[in-house]
This record gives C-alpha cells, structure tokens and sequence, in this order.
C-alpha cells in the first residue's frame, strides 16, 4: 500500500476461483488506482507455456473494458483465453470499473440454426460457474448441452456465471448439439437474457413456470435483442413446470408463444411443492408427468422428461428412461455424461417396434402409389393415426441412427 | 569422485540414431549413445558374483543379526559402494530410508544409491545427499527427489532405467551392487522370503531379483518371521548373507490400495472405452489373446469395458499381466483368461490372490522385460495401454520429465512394454491447458517407431507405419484422426505453448532397454 493521500475510495473486487482443486479456471482480484497504469501479478500453473500469453490477454481485456490504471493479480489454473477474459471481465463489473464495456472472445461460426422438432432425447446440465466441463461436453454426444445459469449457480455467482455462458456461447464448439441455457427465475431470467440472447442460443429453458405471461414476457424481450441484434435464427423456448400451479397451467404455459418447442417438468421442486417425498418409482409425480405429457402434445409441443438424480444407478436410470418413453416423453435431462448414452438406449424404439412400423409405413406407400385411401396390411385394415404413429416412429428411429 | 564434478567438468555430447544429444560420460563410465532398436548388441559375457563357501555361513542357516547397522557393518560397508533398494513396497517403504540412515550413523560418505524406484515419502534422501552419504541416485526418482535432480542439485548424474534395464545393468556389470537391501513382508532366518504373505504384503519380489543373485552381498528385513521354511521363496535364502527382524518395514496402507478406483472422468471414460474398442474391432481381442494395462484410471476402466466386450464376444484371453488389480483378478475368477502373469500388486485382492491361486503367477523383470536375454514375455503380449506425459507427432513419447523439463517420474516397465504387438498409449489431449501432443518431445523415453496407437478423448491417431492396423480399423466407427489434426485442435483450443527453455547441463540420462543412451534430462533453468 502506498502512503500516498487516495483522493477517490479505491474500488476493488474479485471474480473466480483458484485453488488446488480448481481445474480451467482463474481467480482475478483488480483494485483501480489513478495511475501507474496496469500492473499485473501472475500466477499459473501453466506459467512456463502460456505466462506471457496470458499476461498479453490480460492487457487486451482490460484495454476493451477501458481499464487504463489498474493492479490486477491472477491466480490462473489452466483457463483457456474464453474463461480467462470472463473472470477478468466480472472482477472489473464489480469493480464498477467497466462502465458498460464488454470484451467479447472470437466468435465462432455458429452451427445451423435448430429445427423446430429436432430429437431432445438427452440434455447434458453444465453448471454455469463450472468452466472445466464445458470443453469437452460434445465429445459425449447429448442431444443438447445446458449452459445452466439457475440452480446450480451460488446466487452471490450469477453476474459472473451469466459473462461466462456468454463467452462460452462464443467461443466453445458444442459439435451437433443444440445449445441451451437455462435461465433464472424471473425477473432475475431478464438480466440473464441481457447478456446471452444476444449470442444466439438454440433454446431458453425458463424455470418455476406457472403462467403463460412468463414465457411471453420472456418471448418479448428475446424478440427485442433478437431485433436488436439483427439476430434471424430461431431462439426456442422451453418452460419447465416446477409446481402444482405451473402443472395447472401446462396447457396455457405450451402455448403462449409459438417458440415453444417443448415443455417439461422439475420433479425436485414439483416435490417439495407437494409436500411429497421424491422416489425412484415416481407415482408421486405420475399425474404432474401425465398431465405434462398431455398438455404437450395438446400444444403441438414435445413432452421432456426431468433428470434421475443418482448417477451411479445406470439400471434405475434405464427403467426410468423406459417407462418415460412409454408414458410419452420424448427425452429427459442428464447430469452426467455417463447417463447419456442410457437414456439414449431408453427412448429408442425397440426393433420390434422399428419392423412393425416399417411394415405399416410400406403398406401406406403400396397404398399412395396405388392411389387407394384405405391402407391393409394382411387382412387388417390399418386407421390413419396408426400410419401417422408409424410414420413418426420410423422418421424418430432414422434420426437416432436406429435404421439406415 | 568427489566434489561439485559435473558442474565443473567438461562434458563431451554426441547426437545419437535418435537425434537426441547425450553425454559420452555419465558418473566417470563411458556411455554408448542409442543406436536404433535392435542395432546394438554387446559380446562377452554376463558379471557375476564372488564365489562364496558353506563354511562362511551358520550351518544351522541361522542368518540373524541385531539390527540393519549391524548387517551392513558385516557386509563390509565403505565409502562410494552401490547399495540397493526395491520398491514393491511403493510409497509404503521404510526400509531404503532405514538403510541409509544406518550407513549415515556408520558415517560412510558417497554411497550410490541404486534403487528400484525411488517415491515421495523417500524425500529425506536429500538431506543424505546434502550431508554427502549419498552422492547420487541411479533410479527412477518420482516427485521431490526428481525435482532434486533436475535443480542441478545432484553430485553425479541421474541414471534412469526400465524395470528391464536396471536387470540388464546389473546382468551385464554396468552396475556392480555391493549390497543389497531386501524389504521381505516374509522371511525365514535362512534367508528365503516371499512377498504375497504377512501383514506388510505386497505380492511379487521380482524387482529385487537380480540384486539377490548378482549383488556381493544381500541383506534380506523382514517384519514377519516364519519358521523356515518361508514359502513360497521368491527370493533364495542361498543367495542371502544376513537376515534382520524389524517391527514394521512398511505402512501398510501405502504398500497396496485397499481398493483400486477406477476414474470417474468421463472424458478419461471416454478413452478407456474407445480402446477396448480399437482391441475389438481390430481383431487384437480374440480367443487366446494377452494383453497389459497398469494400474492407473484409465487403464483399470479400460478392463472394464474389454471385459463386457469379451463377455459379449465369448472371447477368453490366454493370459494377462498385471500391476494386477483386483479387475484382472476379476478377470481370472469370472474364467476370462487363465493367467494373471504379474511383476507387480497394486490392490489388496491382487496380493490375496497370489497368494492362493496358482494362476496368478509373480514374475520377474529377468522373465518379463530383461532385452539382453533368451527374449522376454513383453514382446509376446498381444497389447498394452500406456500412459504418457507428451507424445510429439512422430509418435515419439515422454514418460519422465514434464513439459517444462521437470524430472517428475521413473520409466518403470513403460519402455520394455513398448515391443508388444500392439502399444497403445491412452491420454487426454491436454491437460490444463497444456497440449500432450507436441512437435518433440521434451525428453525421449520410448523412439515412434515402438508406439503404434494414440487415443485421446478427441480421437484415435495410428502410426502410419502400422498399415496393418490402419487396414483392420477400415469400417470401423472409431474416429481415427491423423496425430497431426488432434494437435491442431487441441492448439487451437488451448493456444500453441511456448517451449519452456531448459538449461544445457545434463543432470540425468534416459537409458534405453540395451544400456545405449536414449535421451538426456538437462537442468532446468
């Protein structure tokens, strides 16, 4: 500390996490002083072949956020540059240094936009203040990744979790998978919006949803930063019902905005909100489940499990994914990689399933070509929901890579 | 021999076949430089040990002194002499440091230790070498004792060899020890000692083979004296001078793991899984197949999915090697192979099933892995998955240092593993930050031409030299990648790292599987 007379309070703060078992991440703590210009202490454990360039970064990010005189000290372990510049960044914003300045990572090309009715069988959670999962998630091939801004956030994180899934959604390569977020509550979801819309997100999961004023409050102002942005692309919504009232209103919630895509259920919540204990089996939640299921498919939307939350019971997880499908969900959360490829197994069809529809699908294109409106297979004569069921199963099944 | 010699000498350099600079002398001996695999092949014949009498020893084979003191007094203990250690007792060990700190109390000076390997909880060796008893390690050095030598802190130079090649030194009287030093969790008061057995278990004795039958003398420690006979005798008391009886050679909860877990990473998974794939769809895993992995997570996981596969497929392996775990031992009792042939035990259910099942056979590093020999049973293994700290895209690969020139681990069987039919080395493509794929290696443990497969969680690069094997994988689902593109992707996640600058004094060097010198581990800067 210099004896100097301070003639403005200094403003100080810090973001990030170091420590022995912290992996790809950075801790940053800055103090603003009026001159001197920026002055930075590192420490990394990958000093001896990235030191310089993460020196060099630190400087850059800084002159973006129009940082001019600063002491800074870095405790980097192992962060790629998209995490590095986000720590710095959220240290600076509670520094109340930035005054409204971003620094934003390269953009990557953004992947093709999301089909409407894609497969959402899998959607692998990936905590927001977690940067060390975020690299390698694709490699495991869900159906979608979760950049998850909600419950797995400390509240005292948010602000630097929301700068994260930002960059994140920049600069990371998620291969086919659709890219979510899951945003908070509201209006805490609108600060969220703010700072990630504007990167393109496939889907917005909106969670403790009960009204369908919710999810147009938040269709309007993704319609607005879209606008804003000059964003074209479609940004899907997903409300998660978490309670005796959202389950009330599933119908409404489905259809309050043609972004809806899919509707789906937090059984944690759900629970507690009951007053019921949560079990493996789940016919606490059966009717909440039904009923999600119905409203969905009422809505023209998909119906989506919630996660199963042991990750070492892969067995539970199988008859849970089984019965899910069975009962009309097309897919469910994962909260771990090793779950995924289960609950892919669950929700595909079975190959008995797979030959018979195939059978009805043959039978309604003989018919087609034959210009006949009745379709037979045999000596049945097979009812136009049948041959739309086998139709979508056999579309489902190419998708899923289940036949060729 | 004395004094600061390294650092003030002169040392002469020579590029050897592997383009690698090494010293010509290493510790006042010549040194070969690597001449290629297979190219160098000595005449003449084997050393051997003084020619010793009955007469010398108790006819009732009562070997029994006091104390460790008192056996190296006897065994003649003097200034500069070689002793040695084993480590089948791992980071457990209390017998090395018991050895040394007596010859410190006996006040010789300049010993070379020779250890087997040497680990952290051996850290206080570095006082001995300040205090001068020890003048230098020839051995593996893990953590700070590698650290040590690569600060330049080390008298003589650091002489790093396979489990094979410490085998091969001795054999060959590159290394004559004077006195070695037997940690036995079982012993008779003749001498004969066996590992799988005792409170301080550990399975296999085979590391300290070929001190028992080359060294001039042999001090064999035990904690649990049986009556002789101890059987099995893994090590023959007709090789031993002295017996000593201690309380406690080892902590028993370092020796082996209660239980070995296997990794929960799923990009480690990941790895495990794609090469028991790349075993399956490459024909490798068939009836009467062998294979090896060691005890680290991705190794053990990857037992575990070529399990399911051979279970799938019907597919029993004639034999497996170990470090066993209790996954091999699995293997063993659920009828998958019909031998566990093991140089070393890793979990409490591989040292009890030494013990009791015949099927699960200790090895030496003489059967398994010594090159100058009658062959050895590394070559015969159809597959093995290795770890590794850098592999560069010649395929070229690092074992010992870090990328910053740290000396941070032992070779161990790594290099004598690499003449299996098929090697693979499993690693994640980075770890934090740093890209394990690089143009060259830091320091050369195993040449390209030995390593045949690389998997990481971002894809499968083969050898191009293998067209066999790229052949077999045609059809396959395995994301093969050139090495060349994996790096690529990896660097453009992570940035391309500055190559840390090493020093130019050599502090250690990397001998290969024939004595010859690989690679030189210089001082870091």
């Amino acid at each position: 500390m210099s004896s100097a007379v301070e003639t403005t309070p200094p403003h100080s703060a810090q973001a990030g996490h170091w420590g022995k078992e912290v992996r790809s991440d950075a801790h940053v703590a800055l103090e603003a002083r009026d001159s001197g210009g920026v002055e930075i202490a590192l420490e990394s454990r990958v000093a001896p072949y990235y030191g310089s360039a993460i020196l060099e970064q630190a400087r850059e990010v800084l002159a973006e956020l129009g940082i001019q005189h600063a002491q800074v000290a870095i405790h980097d372990e192992g962060a790629l540059p998209f995490i590095l510049s986000a720590r710095i960044e959220a240290a600076a914003r509670r520094a109340g240094m930035t005054l409204g300045k971003r620094s934003l990572p390269e953009q990557r090309p953004l992947p093709p936009p999301s089909p409407k009715d894609r497969l959402r069988r899998s959607r692998l959670y990936l905590p927001g203040s977690e940067p060390k999962y975020y690299i390698n998630a694709s490699l495991h091939a869900p159906d979608a990744v979760i950049l998850d801004l909600e419950d797995s956030v400390h509240r005292g994180e948010k602000d630097a979790a929301r700068i994260l899934v930002r960059n994140t959604l920049r600069a990371v390569d998620f291969g086919s998978c659709e890219r979510m977020v899951r945003i908070n509550q509201l209006p805490l979801g609108l600060e969220d919006l703010a700072e990630i819309v504007g990167e393109s997100p496939d889907l917005i999961l909106i969670p403790k949803v009960e009204e369908p004023e919710q999810v147009r409050e938040v269709d309007r102002m993704i319609a607005e930063i879209k606008q804003r942005n000059g964003i074209l692309r479609p940004i899907w919504i997903m409300p998660i019902l978490e309670s005796a009232l959202g389950i009330e209103n599933a119908f409404e919630v489905a259809t309050a905005s043609e972004n809806v895509v899919a509707l789906t259920i937090g059984l944690e919540d759900y629970t507690a909100d009951l007053g019921v204990v949560k079990t493996t089996e789940g016919h606490e939640s059966q009717y909440a489940r039904s009923r999600v299921v119905n409203a969905a498919h009422a809505a023209g939307v998909q119906a989506i499990d919630s996660v199963f939350s042991d990750v070492a019971d892969m067995d539970g997880l199988r008859r849970w994914g089984e019965a899910s499908r069975a009962a009309g969900f097309e897919g469910m959360g994962c909260i771990h990689p090793g779950q995924i490829r289960v609950i892919h197994e669950a929700f595909q069809p079975t190959p008995l399933e797979i030959e018979k529809a195939k059978k009805v699908v043959a039978a309604f294109e003989e018919a087609q070509s034959k210009g006949l409106a009745v379709v037979s297979l045999g000596s049945k004569m097979i009812d136009p929901p049948v041959v739309q069921r086998a139709l979508k199963l056999v579309a489902r099944a190419k998708a899923m890579g289940a036949i060729s | 021999m004395s004094g600061t010699e390294n650092a003030k000498e002169r040392i002469e350099l020579a590029q050897n076949a592997a383009g690698r600079t090494v010293p010509t002398v290493a510790n006042g001996q010549p040194q070969t430089p690597f001449a290629g695999v297979g190219k160098y092949q000595p005449r003449g014949r084997k050393a051997a040990p003084a020619i010793s009498s009955n007469k010398d020893y108790p006819d009732s084979g009562d070997k029994r002194v006091a104390d460790l003191e008192t056996a190296l007094r006897e065994c003649g203990l003097r200034d500069g002499m070689v002793i040695s250690n084993h480590h089948h007792l791992r980071d457990g060990d209390k017998v090395a440091l018991m050895a040394l700190e007596a010859a410190a109390r006996i006040g010789v000076k300049d010993l070379i230790w020779f250890p087997s390997a040497s680990f952290p909880s051996q850290k206080s060796a570095i006082e001995l070498m300040e205090k001068g008893v020890i003048h230098h390690i020839e051995g593996s050095m893990n953590g700070p004792l590698g650290d040590y030598c690569t600060q330049g802190k080390m008298r003589g130079m650091g002489v790093l060899r396979s489990h094979g090649g410490r085998y091969q030194a001795i054999q060959d009287g590159e290394v004559h020890v004077d006195i070695a030093v037997i940690a036995a969790p079982t012993a008779d008061f003749f001498g004969n000692a066996d590992g799988s057995h005792g409170k301080s278990a550990c399975g296999s004795l085979g590391f300290a083979l070929a001190d028992s039958t080359y060294a001039d003398r042999v001090i064999v420690v035990t904690d649990n004296l049986v009556p002789f006979p101890c059987v099995p005798w893994q090590i023959q008391g007709n090789n031993v001078d002295f017996v000593v009886q201690v309380d406690s050679i080892g902590d028993p909860a370092k020796i082996v793991s209660g239980t070995t877990q296997i990794t929960r990473s799923p990009d480690r998974l990941r790895i495990a899984e794609m090469v028991a794939q790349l075993l399956r769809d490459t024909g490798i895993m068939k009836n009467g197949f062998s294979f090896q992995a060691g005890a680290g997570g991705i190794a053990l996981a990857f037992v575990e999915y070529l399990k399911q596969m051979m279970k799938q497929d019907g597919v029993k392996a004639r034999f497996v090697r170990g470090g066993s775990t209790k996954f091999l031992v699995e293997l063993l009792q659920q009828g998958l192979t019909d031998y566990i042939l093991d140089g070393q035990t890793f979990d409490l259910d591989g040292v009890k099933s030494m013990a009791n099942d015949p099927r699960h056979v200790a090895t030496s590093p003489f059967t398994s892995y010594n090159y100058h020999g009658k062959g050895n049973f590394a070559s015969l293994v159809d597959a093995v998955v290795l770890g590794a700290t850098e592999v560069d895209v010649n395929f070229n690969a690092n074992v010992v240092t870090h990328s910053d020139g740290r000396l941070l681990h032992g070779i161990g069987g790594w290099q004598n593993c690499l003449f299996a039919g098929c090697t693979i080395l499993a690693l994640p493509s980075f770890r934090d930050r740093i890209p394990v794929i690089v143009d060259v290696v830091t320091t050369m443990t195993g040449p390209g031409e030995m390593i045949d497969v690389v998997v990481t969680e971002r894809g499968i690069a083969i050898n191009p030299r293998r067209t066999d094997l790229l052949h077999a994988v045609m059809g396959s689902k395995l994301p093969i990648r050139p090495i060349q593109d994996i790096k690529a992707e990896v660097e453009k996640i992570c940035g391309k790292p500055a190559r840390p600058k090493l020093g130019d004094r050599p502090c250690a060097v990397v001998k290969w599987v024939d004595g010859t010198v690989l690679d030189t581990v210089w001082q870091v800067r």
